[in-house]
């Protein structure tokens, strides 16, 4: 199909949600484009970067073991968003869940079983075999196969929306400008969270010292043409997927191996050398999302992990070496913290340790006690040399700010009413879904389901 | 690249593949590096025997250039064997011939071989190699007594040459920690031996090697089993012509009998299979492996199957008068690839499976313990 030629669907980002929403308007016969931003070698947006999607079942099934009934999913939505959450499109979420697998099968996905490391997850999550690069490679290579056109390095700069009707976008590709005319609009190109401009509106001068995980394309362009375009927003511009991460990662694109895995292991203190929040509150799994913005709002968004000897090995490898130290004295001046108060957390924190028997693999019953904030399991006393030390940072997976959608993947205007034909699908919309918290692997679910959605709805408005 | 520059790398790939894990199911490179906390040179000559160079972790990776990490962990394993085979060599002046192997240098080597040959031919029996008369009395041309020296000793130094790398693999694998118990149970052996003889991890999870993005061919498996198999039948037939030999059967043989069949077979088979991996080699995406290895490669493939086209031609014309010249040229062709057989590629078959039962072995070490 030359430049020129009118397509019935356009979807704009090529990550999962987009590939998803391609495919099924494709399946319904609709002539479809995708425009990725990203050149093809770093095609897929964040997707790129995971490993697994949450789906509920009723029964085990040949990847999942037991059940994961619908209901509870919907439960695990709703408890870590402390409720706020669109109960209507959670739901929908929850139950198509269990479809995603199937249809992924069709296109070409394999998956593999959960092994260690993420046994935590056999239950909820189906992992991609290879990872999420690995999937976006089998769709690309589906969508190439079933007609779908694919355009990379294709910047769009503007989205032409008038009263509520999409009639063009402007695509700036390798120098060259484009209006590319469609029926219908699919926005699948992610949240703002490599935009650090409009992260500083947000967080303040905080955000200087935050580190993107995923994808440097990510600036949130479209989510910023949707709202001016009248979409109505949905969530706190503050609220993202953050995780707290190493220090030293690069500032874009460090995915999975900048996370840490130790802080559960050890205690924690800010640049002052002073502990601040429950570093055993639960299992690391669960609580590995709130650690983000609780380095955020530590003094220079930094803070450090500090670890002894006997509990090297417990977590999982860093891909930056321990900063290492045959005393607490020692650490502090190669972390550059003050050692007097260093020495004194440390010594206090010891002193509160309870005995107990301790047990990496389950809440156990090793505690401080009269401490401010207590440890409240795997407390062991830091006595053990070398002492390891590892800098956090908070590492933004996404922001939750959103346009406000339907169970039909219509974007709405401010006063309810949907736009034309104009759909949402992936993180530019997981907000009406996510306010608060994450649970692994459910913005993979959010954009299968929706990205089928909203490639359904389009391909229906665009060709009828 | 200096072998501690690329042990570094190594090292550095490693740490980065064993905080990230995505691939952990593709192969048991992954899992046996899942088990490893450091990677020093012998965890390393390990791992990178145990892979098979399949690709697929190349695609999958989130950290595969132009990421800034720039991983590849084909590509490194590729340059790291090598590295391997050159420190395994004896005797260990001749590892460096792993390096300098090339087509060109493999055809001189056989021209060479087969000049000498010539030479002795002419020397002891002139005219019977212009005019070998009926009867395709090999021995005629080449005395059998002479063919037995040559070949024999040879053969013997390969075999030593062979053993010793052998046992320095096993060696060095042996340092690789963690230890496993020493000794496989037969199930466990079994099934390692299962993996080699039919590269079972070239087709992760059911699907063929990828030789380019998200395309998956079976060809490279089955070329490699056509030559593979090939190798063994046609070293088949010479080991049944020897024993008919010296239990007073000598040569020529009819077309019908065992030498003649299984030669005439593997070598068919020993042809498509190098021809066809020649051609394979092309099509592969570049970044899979080394490019400096492409001499070794082509080297050993060119040799086995001019080997195997010239065998095929000496059966086919071995009433006729060329045949004291080709019966020449085979040999020539034939010593060249013995001779190189312990500093090519024929080595990277000795260690995998060395790798693979070492690998076994601490699977169920695991299990058990």
């Amino acid at each position: 199909m030359s430049n020129g030629a009118r397509y019935d669907v356009v979807v704009i980002g090529g990550g999962n949600a987009g590939l998803c929403a391609a495919f099924t308007a494709r399946e319904r016969g609709a002539r479809v484009l995708v425009l990725e931003r990203a050149p093809r070698a770093l095609r897929g947006g964040n997707s790129r970067h995971t490993r697994n999607l949450r789906c509920a079942h009723a029964a085990p099934t040949e990847l999942l073991t037991d059940a994961y009934p619908e209901e509870e999913l919907l439960a695990d939505l709703e408890r870590t968003n402390e409720g706020e959450t669109d109960e209507a499109l959670a739901q929908l979420v929850a139950a198509r869940s269990n479809e995603c697998v199937p249809w992924m099968t069709g296109l070409g996905a394999r998956f593999q079983a959960a092994l260690r490391g993420t046994l935590q997850l056999k239950r909820t999550n189906a992992f991609f075999l290879g990872g999420g690069t690995a999937l976006m490679n089998t769709y690309y290579a589906a969508a190439e196969k079933l007609g779908i056109d694919i355009r990379y390095d294709a910047e769009v700069t503007e989205l032409a929306i008038r009263d509520g009707t999409f009639a063009w976008a402007t695509v700036c590709s390798n120098g060259a400008t484009d209006e590319i005319h469609a029926n219908a609009v699919v926005v699948a190109a992610g949240g703002f969270e490599a935009n650090l401009d409009w992260l500083r509106e947000a967080w303040g001068d905080a955000a200087r010292n935050f580190i993107v995980r995923g994808t440097p394309y990510n600036t949130g362009t479209m989510l910023r043409a949707l709202l001016d375009a009248g979409a109505a927003p949905v969530g706190d511009p503050r609220e993202c997927h953050a995780v707290a991460i190493d220090g030293r990662a690069p500032k874009f694109d460090g995915g999975i191996v900048t996370r840490l895995d130790c802080v559960p292991l050890g205690i924690v203190v800010d640049r002052d050398g002073a502990r601040f929040y429950d570093e055993g509150e639960d299992a690391w799994p669960k609580r590995y999302a709130i650690w983000g913005k609780l380095v955020a709002r530590q003094r220079d968004q930094v803070a450090y992990s500090i670890v002894d000897a006997k509990v090297r090995g417990l977590y999982m490898p860093s891909v930056y070496p321990a900063i290492e130290a045959a005393s607490i004295r020692e650490l502090a001046a190669r972390l550059e913290l003050p050692a007097e108060r260093l020495e004194a957390t440390v010594a206090a924190f010891n002193r509160a340790v309870q005995p107990g028997s301790f047990d990496h693999t389950r809440l156990d019953d090793c505690r401080t006690v009269g401490l401010a904030p207590d440890k409240t399991h795997w407390a062991q006393r830091l006595d053990t040399p070398p002492y390891a030390a590892y800098p956090l940072r908070p590492g933004i997976t996404f922001t939750y700010l959103s346009v406000r959608v339907d169970a039909a993947a219509r974007v709405l205007a401010a006063h309810g009413e949907p736009f034309e034909n104009v759909y949402a699908a992936g993180e530019v919309m997981a907000g009406n879904v996510l306010r608060k918290g994450y649970i692994a692997g459910i913005g993979m679910t959010i954009g299968t389901v929706f990205g089928r959605i909203a490639g359904e709805s389009a391909a229906r408005h665009a060709t009828k | 690249m200096q072998q501690n520059e690329l042990t570094r790398e190594g090292a550095r790939v490693m740490t980065v593949c064993n905080s990230c894990r995505y691939c952990e199911q593709y192969c048991p490179a992954f899992q046996a590096m899942e088990q490893r906390l450091t990677f020093a040179t012998a965890d390393l000559n390990y791992l990178a025997n145990l892979c098979h160079g399949c690709g697929e972790c190349l695609y999958a990776c989130q950290y595969a250039p132009p990421h800034e990490f720039a991983i590849n962990v084909p590509k490194t394993f590729a340059r790291l064997r090598v590295q391997s085979y050159e420190q395994y060599a004896w005797p260990a002046a001749l590892g460096a011939a792993f390096r300098r192997q090339g087509v060109s240098l493999a055809l001189l080597l056989a021209l060479g071989m087969a000049a000498l040959l010539l030479a002795a031919a002419v020397a002891v029996n002139g005219g019977a190699l212009l005019a070998p008369g009926t009867g395709a009395d090999f021995y005629a041309v080449v005395p059998h007594r002479v063919m037995v020296a040559l070949f024999g000793g040879v053969g013997l130094f390969v075999l030593v040459a062979l053993t010793v790398g052998v046992v320095r693999c096993r060696r060095d694998f042996a340092a690789a920690e963690p230890h496993e118990r020493s000794g496989l149970a037969g199930s466990g052996r079994a099934r390692a031996w299962h993996d080699v003889f039919t590269l079972r991890h070239l087709h992760v999870d059911g699907r063929d090697c990828v030789t380019a993005l998200e395309v998956r061919t079976p060809w490279r498996r089955w070329l490699h089993h056509a030559t593979f198999y090939g190798f063994l039948l046609c070293f088949a037939s010479t080991s049944v012509a020897t024993l008919y030999h010296f239990s007073g059967l000598p040569a020529p043989y009819d077309y019908a009998s065992a030498p003649v069949l299984l030669g005439t077979l593997g070598g068919l088979s020993l042809a498509l299979g190098t021809a066809g991996l020649l051609l394979q080699h092309r099509r592969r995406d570049a970044e899979l492996s080394d490019p400096a290895q492409a001499g070794l490669d082509r080297a050993f493939l060119v040799l086995l199957l001019l080997t195997a086209v010239s065998g095929l031609l000496l059966l086919a014309l071995r009433e006729r008068a060329v045949m004291g010249v080709l019966l020449v040229a085979h040999l020539g062709i034939v010593l060249a690839l013995f001779v190189t057989l312990p500093y090519g590629k024929l080595v990277h078959g000795l260690y995998r499976t060395a790798a693979l039962l070492k690998y076994r072995a601490h699977v169920e070490h695991r299990q058990a313990g």
